[in-house]
Formats: structure tokens, C-alpha cells, sequence
């Protein structure tokens, strides 16, 4: 199952790459990443239809993960369609409410916690 | 004693009775007026040895003690003109009056010669009288006019004395009146810069909460991942020690799973290096400014500011967003300024900034326009200075307003949002805390430019 994690904050590549070495090496999951909504956007493109599940931080400079959420919903959205979690550190309601209005699959807050998330990755794949 | 004598004794009585009555004697000279008023004694004391010692001699005198005592008179009053001329009138003609009795009683045959010539000098000496009498009348006309004059001259003299007196108790009131008006001025003054002080405190304190949520967020998200990697690490030791255990295990895996360790622990001090320092950024902002300014690396305190003030505005208003960005001159190095005061103004223009694009994006909604919110800070070396821009592409401000910007308690802002004193709290730290300038150049609808220049 191939999972694109988009974040601002670079340092959360090596951390995902080391929270899930485990199901990296066992193939389980193959993990891609961007640093903001329009390298995402440039990722999917130039991959249709690869990716399975998009992980989204909301606030970063430039497109914000709702942007990000709209445009893959308008644009990648050929069957199956990606299943998008939004994750943010506001986690208030309004957020939540958009999140859900725009098509995301779930609404996830910082600090993650990583083994909910694999239980629910799981599920999915 | 004949009829001549005596009609001469009547004579100096009325000479001396108009000298006291044209003179006016009484008033003037009241003790010489005594003798004066009893001239008629010495007259009839005269005339009367006279005719006790049947002697004409006495009578000589009475012409020449009445001249004496008119002559007298003059001299006491002799500053008075009519007086004067009044004596020059009579004088001639008692002289004349006494030298001839004199000369008839001594040379009685050349008096009878010359009688027509006597006559004739006496009847002149007469119309030489009358005609001064007539001037010296005049005269006194004219004196008691001026006196009268000099009267109302001094009787307003007297008004604008007591006018004069009226108007300086009226100043006296006056300036009693300033006076405290000017203490409670002071009294005022002394209120309203404690006022001032507390209200910069308060500035600051505001622009501290402005920044909380901003420091909330810049600090959980390095501890954040502290948390993260410090849980990875002890899995990635259960990992090593799993692998130790195994009876053959493979070494490269062990020390791939070292130089991840490595690589935790640094990110681990990296991020709480990150927190403590935007604590200690939060610190320094909340304290009172020790005014010394200090090597400060600029950039760097560029950079952190913008990220608390994005955050901080985000955390208010969690549907913005806007991309901000640090455009930083590496050869800046450490400029000699005073930290927390610059942060302050750093933080306001970034503020300011941010609600600049969020005005604008608020206004731009539902439009389909490719508005992108954007916040940049520029830092750059020109010769011996050091400039900073910060640029925004928000609502700008018309040629009205940004004159006024720099004004205290001026703002924009709806009441209670802003204090007013952000920007011209601003405006004295860089140019009297730092001898430096700040303007600012606007568009209305394309976005505003501060441009701070500091002596490097």
C-alpha cells in the first residue's frame, strides 16, 4: 500500500520512515512524501492512481492541506478513490467539520499516535 | 494830613486788599496772609503817629511798607507769572508815589517845577498799571486754567492709579489662578506618563498574547517530536538487543540500526534546543528591556519572530493561511542591537502583516481569484547598514492613513484589537533606541513595505 505523508516540517519523513520500518521492510507499506500541497499535487501527477492513502498536515505555508484535500477530490479522484486522513495540530471542531465537508476519510491531531494510526492503516489495506 | 494822604492810605489798603484777593494769599501762603489781612493796622498806626508827632514822614512809609509787602508777596509766589506781572503793574506807581511825596517834602520848589512833569509820570505810571493789571488778570485766567486742566489731568491720573491697582489684583487673581491650573497640569502630566508606562507595559503584554498561541504551537511541535523519537529509539534498542540475542545475527543490520539511533538522538537535542530557545525568546520578550544592545544575530531573530507571529494568528483564526518566507542576507553576521526591543518590532510589523492578507483573503472570499496570502521578510547588508524589509501583499493603506500610522494610539483596527501604540512604539525604538529609520511605502489593494534601516 503505498501512503504519501504531506508535512511542512522535513523532520517528519525520518520519522515516519522509522515509526513503520518494520512494515517498510516487510512491503506492507511503501511510504513517498512532500513537503507542501503543491509538491504533492506534482507527486500525484505525475503517479495516478499509485497512491492509496494520503496523509495531510492542514496548516502549511503556501496551499493548506484543505486546499490540497479539494484538489484531490476534483482531480484524483479516479476509483478507487484515495482515502485522505487530514492531521493537525488545531484539533477544534470548525477544523474538523471542514475536514469532513471536503471529502477527508478521517481527522487526525498531533501529537499522533502511531499505533492507533497503524491499526487504522491497517484496516484500510 | 491832607485829602491826598489820605486818599493814599485807601489806596494801599485796595492794593493790598486785591494783591490778597488776586493772589489768592489766603490759600497760598496763609502765614505771610496774617499781615497781609492786618496791613490795615500798620495803615492806621501810621497815620495815626503821624498825626501825634504832626510829622509827614510816617505817611511816606505807608507807600513804601505797602510796595515792601507787595513786593514781599511776589517774591513768595514768585514761580507764579500773574503774580509777577501783577507786581511789575502796581510797582512803578507806588515807587513814583512814594519818591515824589518824598521829593515834595524835601525839595518842595523843584517839585513845583517839575509838578506837570510829576503828573504826567504818575497819570503813565497809572496807565502802565491798569494795562498789566488787564495782562497779569489774563494771565491768572490762563493759570487758573491750567491748574484746572493739571486738576482733571491728575484726578485721571488717580482713575488709571485705582484702574491700574483694580488690574493688578485681577492678575494676581490671574496668575494664582494659572498657577494651580498649572500644578494640576503637572499633577496631570505626572499621571498621564505613568499612564504612558503602564500602557507600553500593557502593549507589550498583548503582543506577548498575541504571541502564546503562536509559542504554544513553535513549542509543541518540536516536543513533539522529542516524544516521537525518544519512543522510536528505545524500539529501535529493543531492535538491536532482539538482533543480539539471535544466534547469528546480521551485523549490517545492527548497525543500520546504530546510525538511526545516532540520528534520533541528535534530532532529539535538535528540537529541544529548538523549544528552549523559543522559550527563552518568549522570556526575553516578556521582560522588561534592559536597553543594552548586544551582538545579535539578526536573521535568525527575523526568522523566529515570523514564525510566532504566523502561528499566533493562526491559532486566533484557524481558517487562515498564508505562506510566509525569510529571504536572509548570510553575510549579515551579528549586528549590535538591542533584542527584545527589535523582536517587538519585528513582531508588530509581522502582525500587522498577517492581518493585512487576512483582511484581504476575507475580502477576496468567494471571488474565483488566485489570491495567495504572502508575508516576506527581507534582510539585507547596503554598505554600512542593515536593512530589513518586511512585505506584504495584503489590503495596503491609502496616502490618508499611512501618514498618520506611526502616531500613537492611532489604529485601524476595530476597538479593543488594537492598542495604537504598536507602530509608534515601534517608530521610537528604531529610530531613538537604535539612530535608525523605518518608513513604509503602501498601495491600497496590493500590499504594504516597512523598510527598517539600522547602522550596522
Amino acid at each position: 500500500m503505498k501512503i504519501l505523508v504531506v508535512d511542512d516540517e522535513p523532520d517528519v519523513k525520518d520519522l515516519f520512515e522509522q515509526r513503520f520500518r518494520r512494515e517498510v521492510r516487510n512491503g506492507e507499506f511503501e511510504l513517498a512524501f512532500a513537503n507542501s500541497g503543491e509538491e504533492a499535487i506534482t507527486y500525484l501527477s505525475s503517479r495516478p492512481s499509485e497512491v492509496v492513502l494520503i496523509l495531510s498536515d492542514i496548516n502549511m505555508p503556501g496551499m493548506s492541506g484543505f486546499e490540497l484535500l479539494r484538489h484531490i477530490r476534483a482531480d484524483f479522484n479516479a476509483p478507487p478513490p484515495p482515502v485522505v486522513m487530514m492531521i493537525t495540530a488545531y484539533g477544534d471542531p470548525e477544523s474538523q467539520q471542514q475536514a469532513a465537508t471536503l471529502g477527508a476519510n478521517d481527522f487526525l491531531t498531533k501529537p499522533l499516535d502511531f499505533t492507533v494510526l497503524k491499526e487504522k492503516l491497517r484496516t484500510i489495506a | 494830613m491832607d485829602e491826598d494822604e489820605i486818599s493814599s492810605s485807601l489806596f494801599t489798603l485796595l492794593i493790598i486788599w486785591q494783591t490778597r484777593r488776586f493772589l489768592d494769599t489766603k490759600n497760598r501762603v496763609p502765614q505771610w496772609d496774617w499781615w497781609l489781612k492786618n496791613y490795615w493796622f500798620i495803615n492806621v498806626a501810621l497815620i495815626g503817629l503821624s498825626t501825634v508827632t504832626d510829622e509827614d514822614f510816617p505817611l511816606r512809609l505807608i507807600w513804601l511798607i505797602a510796595l515792601g509787602m507787595v513786593g514781599y508777596t511776589v517774591h513768595l509766589l514768585s514761580p507764579n507769572q500773574a503774580a509777577r506781572t501783577a507786581f511789575l503793574a502796581v510797582a512803578p506807581f507806588m515807587v513814583l508815589m512814594s519818591v515824589f511825596k518824598v521829593i515834595e517834602d524835601l525839595f518842595p520848589k523843584f517839585a513845583k517845577t517839575y509838578d506837570n512833569f510829576i503828573d504826567s509820570a504818575v497819570s503813565f505810571s497809572l496807565i502802565w498799571l491798569v494795562a498789566f493789571l488787564i495782562v497779569a488778570s489774563r494771565q491768572k485766567k490762563a493759570l487758573i486754567k491750567l491748574e484746572q486742566e493739571r486738576e482733571i489731568e491728575a484726578a485721571e491720573r488717580r482713575k488709571i492709579e485705582a484702574r491700574k491697582q483694580e488690574l493688578e489684583y485681577l492678575v494676581a487673581q490671574r496668575t494664582a489662578e494659572i498657577t494651580s491650573q498649572k500644578e494640576e497640569l503637572e499633577q496631570a502630566l505626572t499621571e498621564l506618563k505613568a499612564t504612558q508606562n503602564q500602557l507600553i507595559h500593557s502593549e507589550k503584554m498583548a503582543s506577548l498574547g498575541e504571541l502564546t498561541a503562536g509559542i504554544a504551537h513553535e513549542i509543541q511541535n518540536p516536543l513533539n517530536f522529542v516524544n516521537n523519537f525518544a519512543e522510536v529509539s528505545v524500539e529501535l534498542i529493543d531492535e538491536i538487543a532482539d538482533e543480539h540475542h539471535k544466534p547469528n545475527p546480521d551485523p549490517q543490520l545492527t548497525d543500520e540500526l546504530l546510525t538511526d539511533l545516532r540520528q534520533n538522538l541528535q534530532k532529539i537535542s535538535q528540537h529541544g534546543s529548538r523549544a528552549s530557545s523559543i522559550v527563552r525568546g518568549m522570556l526575553q520578550h516578556s521582560r522588561a528591556s534592559s536597553g543594552q544592545r548586544e551582538p545579535t544575530d539578526l536573521n535568525a531573530l527575523c526568522e523566529e519572530y515570523l514564525r510566532l507571529a504566523y502561528h499566533g494568528l493562526r491559532a486566533k483564526d484557524k481558517t487562515f493561511n498564508a505562506s510566509f518566507s525569510a529571504e536572509l542576507d548570510a553575510s549579515l553576521g551579528l549586528v549590535t542591537v538591542v533584542p527584545q526591543d527589535l523582536g517587538r518590532v519585528l513582531l508588530n510589523l509581522y502582525t500587522n502583516a498577517f492581518y493585512a492578507v487576512q483582511s484581504r483573503q476575507k475580502a477576496e472570499q468567494g471571488q474565483t481569484s488566485s489570491y495567495q496570502p504572502t508575508v516576506t521578510v527581507t534582510t539585507e547588508c547596503v554598505g554600512n547598514e542593515v536593512r530589513i524589509r518586511v512585505r506584504d501583499n495584503g489590503v495596503g493603506m491609502p496616502e490618508s492613513i499611512l501618514t498618520k500610522i506611526f502616531q500613537p494610539f492611532f489604529t485601524t483596527k476595530p476597538t479593543g484589537e488594537g492598542t495604537g501604540l504598536g507602530l509608534s512604539l515601534s517608530y521610537d525604538i528604531i529610530t531613538k533606541g537604535h539612530g535608525g529609520t523605518i518608513e513604509v511605502k503602501s498601495r491600497e489593494g496590493e500590499g504594504t513595505e516597512f523598510i527598517i534601516e539600522l547602522p550596522a
